[in-house]
């Protein structure tokens, strides 16, 4: 018999979050090589480049982008520092930080929750809402509704997490639910019903007021995305990762060496909310307003989409499967509002207009064929390749 | 009673050599959550008489016995009458003969007694109605009632008797005695002797008495691995052979192992 | 009174609709432990479908008879849906139970946009058979005739359903598979075929309601099955998926809570009402679906 595996150890399973039901499940390798392995693995793995360098890269394009115009014809309209390109690129780093957020709960505790639209939804009316009724500046208004985001995730969180898996995804979904229809209801003529809230822009800073200043927006978008991987990068690498890592693999078995998981997984469920929350308020200002949509089961659904279809439990899974996304969503439209799609037949163009039912579909394909998520990609083709070369070079 | 109903079938599909093992187990290796919990394990069931899977508590001889049945994940070769089933889904593997009564018993407490029976009836076989209930009488007069509310040891004989309401190939039984009174003991090994003589068994067992009574073979496992394979009077006869490898006087056997 | 029946009656509708909802999710949860997201995607087809057969299908059109030929094209159309996405959606990821989530929710976003693509985001006006006109007086009352259409359709399917279960040998499979379907797996059977079944079964229930609930609130809309799936979703935690009458009995019992809540407090209050009684009972209950569940999906 092995040595009981202590918690620190990382699961053995791949990316996906450990499927219950041993009893039935179809004979499989019994250890699928890790994704993307905890941050030591990685170190050794290699060595030759420090682990903080590829992250900072990115940071640093990311905060360069603006600044050039290089046009990158058929990917985006105008050069990337156009405003509208930056926009969508904002956009696009609102909802990265978002599913990174979301992954946090997914991917690295395993818990299955429906409801994080809630909190990114309250980020984004609690802060409109300050700004309507008490005039209060974005600036005093912004961490009040993170607070409020964050005190709201830490009390239903205190509560769904009594229970756990598909009857936690029933009560959040369901609490989200409660949420919306409060949004929707429009008590009170507060919250704007299907209308929603627009930003007052006299209560925002000017930098972050009209088309000129869009790279400002952009940079916000972007700050927050960092702060949101960063934060969950960094825990993951705390010794409250590690027993988040353990609970993932097996929940018991972090009950049985004198550990209460719940405490733990009601530290992810707040930090989690409150990381949404934050992204709600920059996207209430990203976008200039908010809509009962961001509120909805279907929108929490799709930050689902975003994690698995990039990796969940990964570094940069969540991260890219959101960019692409959002990416593919705004140009899919931008697709079907072109003027060759017109001339497609009847039968074609009606689920080509329709963005999600595209992307419902890539997902679907994405669960079957590539399992991990894109963050798998590069080592299933290294597995490929590696299987290509043992058989020897295909024959002239 | 004692036509061998497994043989005679492997000899019409010209299935099994003789002397070739009805089951044999090569290479299993199981991992359950990152723990390698069958680390290798060959073993064979002959095409008649009982094999004793036997074992300190823990050491996987009920993962083992699943492993044979596909209902864990798990790697190497299982062939059953010389054919390999590694493959094939756990129904198709237990609908092709293979009876089991799994260590906790399995019934189902919603479901009444004679609704436990039905299920196990297959398409075109011919339930032995007449044999389970010569055996387990009991089982005919509380047909109706629900099998969740039966005691421990009746759960026990409706577990029995449904792996004997068809002809089987073998017989995998798992602790048939785990939890039960003396003398319930004593009737559950009374039908377990009985469907012995009817058909192979494989038999995980912890009561060493039941085993000298009703095993021809052991198979011993530790951590993992087989450690020791034999007939298993021979091996119950060596009392320092035997406390080596299962760790127990027979003493203290006679009281219910624990961690589970 | 007459108002107390009113809202009786109405509750009883919503609730039938729930049931018929919320029966074939809680089989396919029992069963399969697969939370079927995609389920109010066949509510749409169903809806949509019998829309379409009024408009399109001779046999289908006009008040009387024809609304039962839209109707039976509806559930056909769903079953065929539920069918499909079993066999080729479902089956392909047996024992893998998130994956499993994982596509029902992608086609609970794909179908709803498909239908949407099609016949546009606006609400179709269903078509209202004689029967289904007009009310009927009960003590004092005016009660509209669809919702007792309503309830006598989900009494039938109830009936249907325990029929299925009790005296069939797929219901003795379906019952043994909810409890221990690997037991049932090793006594020789194959639960798969059960799935697809129960699939498909619930499927036909589903795109029932989603024909009947174009009569309920007049129109079809491509995301009228979600909101019902959210409700149904907690019919099935309060009911737990142990029995078919449970089911109906959380099903009446929330629709009602909500109607009388939404009648006499603030519209909207009720839904949040439901959401408060799930977390009490969620919180309160030991074992059902909250232990079982957690120990076999978490
Ligand atoms: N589902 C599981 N999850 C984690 N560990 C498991 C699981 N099933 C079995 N094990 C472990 O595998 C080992 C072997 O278990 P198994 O039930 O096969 O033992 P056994 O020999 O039948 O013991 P006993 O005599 O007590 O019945 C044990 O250490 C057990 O804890
Ligand atoms: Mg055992």
């Amino acid at each position: 018999m092995d040595t009981p595996q202590s918690t620190a150890a990382a699961p053995a399973g791949g990316a996906a979050p450990a499927v219950g039901g041993a009893e039935e499940a179809a004979p499989r390798t019994p250890a699928g090589a890790p994704a993307d392995g905890p941050p030591g693995a990685e170190g050794t793995r290699r060595r030759r480049i420090p682990r903080w360098a590829v992250p900072a890269a990115a940071v640093v394009l990311l905060a360069l982008l603006p600044f050039s115009t290089l046009p990158v014809p058929g990917v985006f309209e105008g050069p990337l520092n156009s405003p509208a390109t930056l926009q969508l690129l904002a956009t696009c780093l609102v909802f990265a930080g978002l599913a990174t957020s979301y992954d946090l709960l997914y991917g690295r505790l395993g818990l299955l929750s429906f409801g994080h639209a809630l909190y990114f939804a309250s980020g984004a009316y609690f802060a409109a809402l300050l700004m309507e009724l008490l005039r209060l500046p974005l600036a005093a208004a912004a961490p009040l509704a993170v607070a409020g985001g964050t005190l709201l995730a830490l009390l239903l969180g205190a509560v769904s997490l009594r229970v756990s898996g598909i009857a936690l995804a029933m009560v959040t979904l369901a609490f989200a639910q409660a949420g919306s229809i409060l949004v929707v209801r429009d008590p009170g003529r507060a919250t704007g019903g299907e209308e929603g809230l627009s930003l007052e822009a006299d209560l925002v800073p000017d930098a972050l007021v009209g088309v000129f200043n869009t790279a400002n927006l952009y940079w916000l978008a972007a700050a927050y995305a960092v702060l949101a991987a960063g934060a969950v990068w960094w825990l993951d690498s705390t010794p409250t990762g590690r027993v988040w890592r353990g609970i993932r693999a097996n929940e018991r078995r972090v009950a049985v060496l004198g550990l209460n998981p719940y405490p733990y997984k009601l530290a992810a469920f707040t930090v989690a909310g409150g990381l949404a929350s934050l992204g709600g308020v920059a996207y209430l200002v990203v976008s200039g307003g908010v809509t009962p949509v961001v509120t909805t089961a279907e929108f929490t659904l799709t930050l689902l989409v975003m994690v698995a279809l990039g990796g969940a439990g990964t570094r940069w899974g969540p991260v890219l499967g959101a960019v692409l996304y959002t990416y593919l969503d705004h140009r899919l439209l931008d697709v079907a509002a072109s003027d060759g799609f017109e001339r497609l037949p009847a039968a074609v163009q009606a689920p080509l207009s329709q963005p999600l039912f595209i992307l419902g579909m890539l997902f679907v394909a994405m669960v079957y064929f590539f399992p991990g998520g894109l963050a798998a990609l590069p080592a299933r083709i290294g597995a490929a390749v590696a299987r290509r070369r043992r058989r020897g070079p295909p024959p002239d | 009673m004692t036509e061998k109903p497994g043989a005679a079938a492997a000899a019409a599909e010209g299935g099994a050599l003789p002397g070739e093992p009805l089951l044999r187990v090569r290479g299993l290796h199981v991992w359950i959550e990152g723990s390698h919990i069958l680390q290798g394990v060959d073993l064979a069931v002959p095409a008649s008489g009982v094999t004793a899977l036997l074992g300190r508590n823990g050491v996987g001889k009920t993962t083992a016995v699943k492993a044979v049945l596909g209902l864990v994940p798990r790697t190497g070769e299982v062939l059953l009458e010389g054919r390999d089933i590694t493959a094939r889904p756990t129904h198709e593997i237990t609908a092709s003969g293979v009876g089991y009564v799994p260590e906790d018993r399995g019934v189902f407490n919603g479901l009444t007694v004679a609704e436990n029976l039905r299920l196990a009836e297959r398409p075109r076989g011919r339930p032995r109605y007449g044999l389970v209930h010569e055996l387990f009488p009991e089982l005919r007069k509380r047909a109706g009632q629900a099998a969740g509310t039966l005691s421990g040891g009746q759960q026990q004989m409706l577990a029995i008797g449904r792996a004997l309401l068809n002809e089987n190939r073998l017989l995998v039984v798992d602790e048939p005695t785990k939890g039960l009174a003396p003398r319930v003991v004593a009737e559950v090994a009374d039908a377990v002797a009985r469907a012995a003589a009817g058909v192979p068994v494989l038999l995980v067992e912890q009561n060493l008495a039941l085993v000298r009574r009703v095993a021809d073979e052991a198979v011993v496992l530790d951590a993992g691995r087989v450690v020791h394979t034999g007939p298993a009077a021979e091996l119950l006869e060596d009392a320092e052979r035997t406390r080596e490898l299962l760790g127990v006087s027979r003493a203290h056997n006679a009281e219910e192992g624990e961690g589970r | 009174m007459s108002t107390v029946v009113l809202l009786l009656a109405t509750g009883l509708g919503l609730g039938a609709l729930y049931f018929l909802i919320a029966s074939g999710l809680s089989l396919i949860f029992g069963l399969m432990d697969v939370l079927n997201f995609a389920h109010g995607a066949f509510l749409t087809v169903g809806g949509y479908a019998a829309w379409w057969a009024s408009v399109h299908l001779p046999f289908a059109a006009g008040g009387g008879w024809g609304f039962l030929g839209a109707v039976a094209f509806g559930t056909a159309a769903g079953t065929a849906a539920a069918f499909l996405v079993e066999l080729l959606a479902i089956r392909p990821l047996y024992g893998r139970h998130r994956e499993q989530i994982l596509v029902t929710v992608g086609l609970s976003l794909a179908v709803p946009a498909l239908v949407q693509g099609i016949w546009g985001a606006d609400p179709l006006t269903f078509p209202r058979p004689d029967i289904a006109r007009g009310t009927v007086g009960v003590l004092g009352a005016a009660v509209p005739r669809d919702r007792l259409l309503l309830v006598a359709v989900a009494a039938a399917v109830l009936g249907g359903l325990l029929l299925f279960v009790r005296r069939t040998r797929y219901g003795l499979i379906v019952r043994a598979g909810v409890e221990d379907r690997a037991m049932v797996t090793a006594l020789g059977i194959d639960v798969r075929k059960a799935f697809t079944l129960v699939f498909a079964i619930g499927g036909a229930a589903a795109s029932l309601a989603g024909a009947l609930g174009g009569l309920y609130f007049g129109v079809v809309t491509p995301t009228q099955g979600v909101s019902l799936l959210i409700f149904a979703f907690i019919v099935v935690v309060i009911g737990g998926t142990a029995s078919i009458t449970g089911c109906a009995l959380a099903s009446v019992a929330v629709a009602m809570i909500q109607q009388f809540a939404n009648y006499y407090t603030v519209a909207g209050l009720g839904d949040i009402a439901v959401v408060a009684v799930l977390a009490a009972v969620l919180l309160t209950r030991q074992g059902g679906l909250t232990t079982r569940t957690a120990e076999r999906v978490a």
